[in-house]
């Protein structure tokens, strides 16, 4: 059951993007950029949780995912002091952005354009 | 599409190009029936793409013992190395052809868009080519997605010292 939530909400997700990328002139950069606010917006109002609860992957795997991460441990590290506050958003997010930034430098580095596919 | 705004061709209109021309204006006015087919396609590609990462995800925990923090942290890991992997192959540039936001909705996107133009501006050298381009397009995810969880936790502090 959870298999199918996953599926369907991460799918739902997905789909709200394409429809933001198609109907309007929003380039994809635009599209990721508001999805990953909107995530963290909703977490802030404790909206985007109950979604994890019932998708798992399906929330947190598409950006607003990626924002509800952020905003998620900025919420819980308010609880223990400003610091934990201020840090606490990218200590979660901290695995994902490391990999995709050292990972992704070395991969650029191996790596040569290709012109033609 | 750039061919249309070269100067050249709009003071040489030689009668190929103009017919190109009225084929593009007409296309404005022809809907497009891509639009559900485009939805359905991401819809399936992006929920098998979520649907497989909590089978991994499920297997972290169950085979491996993991906690479930991290094997939801391993497995945001994997899918930004596979997708970088792939960007560097020049295989998710037709994958997301296909697929759409199917791929780029998901954090795959993300690692797409960061790999994509590093590589594509290498010969501005290592510095300035790959590492700068490295966030022209998550540069800006990065920064309206930490900026917010900065002013969520100083809300949510302020919240909590009343």
């Amino acid at each position: 059951m959870e298999y199918l939530y996953a599926f369907l909400i991460g799918g739902a997700i997905c789909v709200i993007g394409q429809i933001l990328m198609d109907a309007t002139k929003l380039t994809a950069p635009r599209v990721l950029v508001i999805l990953v606010i909107a995530g963290a917006l909703l977490q802030a109002f404790n909206l985007y949780e109950p979604l994890v609860e019932i998708a798992a992957t399906g929330a947190r795997v598409p950006l607003p995912g990626f924002g509800y991460n952020l905003a998620k441990g900025a919420m819980e590290g308010a609880q223990q002091g400003l610091l934990s506050a201020i840090t606490g958003g990218v200590k979660a997010a901290a695995g994902g952005i490391t990999i995709a930034i050292g990972w992704g430098y070395l991969i650029a580095i191996i790596f040569n354009p290709r012109s033609v596919r | 599409m750039g061919k249309m705004n070269d100067k050249s061709s709009i003071n040489g209109l030689d009668k190929k190009q103009v017919a190109q021309a009225y084929e593009k204006y007409a296309d404005q006015f022809t809907p497009k029936p891509k639009y559900f087919f485009n939805s359905f396609k991401a819809f399936v590609i992006g929920g098998l793409l979520c649907t497989g990462s909590l089978w991994l995800e499920n297997w972290f925990i169950n085979s491996i013992g993991l906690s479930e923090k991290s094997a939801s942290a391993y497995v945001v890991i994997l899918l930004v190395m596979t997708a970088q992997l792939l960007t560097g192959l020049g295989c998710f540039d037709t994958i997301g052809k296909f697929a759409g936001a199917g791929v780029i909705v998901p954090i795959t996107g993300f690692a797409n868009s960061m790999v994509a133009p590093a590589i594509e501006y290498k010969k501005e050298g290592i510095v300035l080519g790959v590492g700068a381009k490295l966030f022209s397009l998550a540069g800006p995810v990065l920064v309206s997605g930490i900026t917010l969880s900065m002013i969520i936790g100083f809300i949510y502090w302020i919240i909590g010292l009343l």
